[in-house]
């Protein structure tokens, strides 16, 4: 397709004015993580790396990095196995409800997080009579960390067909040697890329968070909201932000690079 | 054909949902031999060979490897090997450890593995090819891999599902003389699926012809080409003519018809008009409008032009399924 240069023009401007409307206020916060103006007064005067160093050495941001860690890693475990199996089952098996199930499995990433986080809230408290803390967060994080996982490796074991399965049996190998030489190995891209995002997407949650998290535990996110209106923490604010900014960065490329990979490398 | 028999298939039905695939199988294979199962798609060769392998288990019916019932056994305890339509190499592994993988499950030792699959490649010609990862290969090579990775084993069955489907023509026919030379050298028992006649007329020792999930007509090439036991066979093994003369229903094969401006040879004959004449690279075909319907022959006799009166004869004896 050919288009005129005018509606290229147009085009450009148009992807550049989206692309600024999302970048140039992250790309401010990163600057202002290094404004010795306490006010941030704009544009900045001078600069500093005190913000960071005052970050690096706040007990509350070391805390909160703990738990953001620690429940991503949980329940991106979770997620990996949970995931993995169901799309096992509902890519290789034919049984009643599959179809349902396969919905059930996806729909928790379009309910609003507020849904999720009281009824889980809900059921914790009420219903099962758990105190809120680390476990809680895990599992509110697994209910929608499942869905990345089991998309991406569903994704990859409908590509991937039956017949590879077929002929390492074929060949003598029983169903664990076959999953651990020939599946798994095929499947391990789609995995990572799955757990990388489904991390991502644990990692700066917020909402589900706040219900499930109680009073012990703050995560990173949560830590920024806050301490947002506090003065004195203001610059600290900026310097975790542009942590998690940078920090995300990473997940998203990786996995990307690995979907692409896996368009050339699969089957033929 | 005699000798020991290798698999023995006995009232084997599948249906998969309401579809009976397979309607009552019997049929027994000898060592050594190369037996086609030949069949338009949905004929239920292909899962008659999938049983075989034990990737489908049996609705009813026995499959007995060696003497022994296999039919409830996982593919995995089987002593065949499949060579797979699509390949199905694995794309993680290059060729080497491919055509390995078989021994090395089996726990055979890592110079035994190595040794036999050095010599498996060269048995198909791909020294040297080792190294390379099955997507920097060629769909003739890719095919080659395949059966090297199969035959490493040394089963004493090799199953082959349509393995020359997605080759080119030209390709395709080098590899059916190769199949069949390789088949010859190692001896094992070859049992393999297509829909392509001329495939299964070139390369087989005996044909089973498939149609409606049952066998219509087993026999050596020859045999099932000069007597083909029902309408489905003739037509769907090399071209018939169906003619109706004297209300008598007769097929005779285009190469047993002599087309001629006037002289018959054979003591039957028909007049009609030279349709078309339709070149096909070996052979000539010549359509004849008769009173019977279209007549097909591929022996002219002499210069025939397009709209000629013309006549075609035969010899009676060459009519098959005259009813």
């Amino acid at each position: 397709m050919t288009i005129s240069r005018n509606a290229r023009l147009l085009l450009a401007s148009l992807l550049g004015v989206g692309l600024a409307f999302i970048y140039v206020p992250l790309s401010v916060v990163i600057i202002n993580s290094f404004n010795a103006s306490k006010t941030f007064s704009w544009p900045p005067s001078q600069f500093t790396t005190m913000w960071w160093s005052k970050a690096i050495e706040n007990t509350g941001v070391r805390e909160a990095l703990k738990w953001s860690v620690l429940a991503g890693l949980s329940a991106t475990a979770i997620a990996l196995i949970l995931g993995t199996c169901l799309a096992f089952a509902v890519s290789r098996y034919q049984f009643f409800g599959r179809e349902v199930i396969s919905l059930l499995v996806v729909l928790p990433i379009s309910l609003p997080g507020v849904v999720t986080g009281i009824a889980l809230n809900n059921a914790f408290t009420k219903q099962l009579g758990m105190s809120t803390g680390l476990l809680t967060v895990v599992i509110g994080h697994a209910t929608f960390c499942i869905v990345i996982v089991y998309n991406n490796a569903i994704a990859r074991l409908r590509r991937m067909g039956t017949s590879l399965q077929e002929a390492s049996m074929d060949l003598g190998a029983n169903g664990i040697t076959t999953f651990r030489l020939i599946t798994l190995p095929n499947l391990a891209s789609a995995l990572f890329a799955g757990g990388l995002l489904a991390f991502g997407l644990s990692f700066d949650e917020i909402v589900v968070t706040t219900f499930t998290a109680g009073p012990g535990i703050q995560t990173l996110p949560i830590w920024i909201y806050n301490n947002l209106f506090r003065p004195n923490q203001a610059p600290i604010v900026n310097v975790v932000a542009a942590t998690l900014v940078v920090l995300s960065i990473v997940p998203i490329y990786l996995s990307q690079r690995l979907s692409q990979d896996t368009t050339t490398g699969g089957r033929f | 054909m005699s000798g020991t028999v290798i698999v023995s298939i006995k009232g084997l039905t599948r249906s998969f949902g309401d579809v009976r695939a397979v309607a009552g199988v019997d049929l027994d294979i000898y060592e050594g031999e190369f037996i086609t199962l030949l069949g338009p798609s949905g004929s239920g060769k292909t899962t008659v060979l999938r049983m075989i392998a034990g990737f489908e288990k049996p609705d009813s019916g026995f499959i007995e490897l060696a003497g022994k019932d296999v039919s409830q056994l996982p593919p995995y305890e089987r002593d065949v090997n499949t060579v797979f339509q699509d390949y199905a190499l694995f794309p993680h592994m290059n060729v080497i450890s491919n055509i390995e993988y078989g021994l090395k499950v089996k726990g055979f030792a890592k110079h035994e593995c190595n040794a036999r699959a050095l010599e498996a490649l060269k048995q198909v010609r791909l020294e040297g090819y080792g190294e390379r990862k099955p997507s920097q290969l060629s769909g003739g090579q890719r095919q080659r891999v395949a059966l090297a990775r199969a035959l490493v084993n040394r089963p004493s069955v090799l199953l082959l599902d349509e393995p020359l489907g997605a080759l080119d023509l030209k390709l395709r026919e080098q590899m059916q003389i190769e199949l069949k030379e390789l088949q010859r050298a190692v001896g094992i028992t070859f049992i393999f699926v297509t829909h392509d006649q001329e495939e299964a007329l070139t390369m087989s020792d005996r044909i089973a012809v498939f149609n409606n999930g049952r066998i219509e007509q087993l026999g050596t090439p020859r045999e099932i080409y000069a007597n083909p036991v029902s309408a489905f066979v003739s037509e769907f093994v090399g071209q018939t003519n169906r003619i109706c003369i004297e209300s008598v229903r007769i097929n005779i094969r285009p190469e047993a018809i002599t087309v001629s401006k006037s002289q018959t040879s054979g003591n039957r004959s028909l007049q009609g008009t030279l349709r078309d004449v339709i070149f096909v690279g070996a052979t000539t075909r010549y359509l004849v409008d008769t009173s019977c319907g279209t007549v097909i022959s591929v022996v002219p006799v002499g210069e025939l032009k397009i709209g000629d009166a013309v006549t075609v004869s035969w010899e009676k004896e060459k009519e098959f399924l005259v009813h």
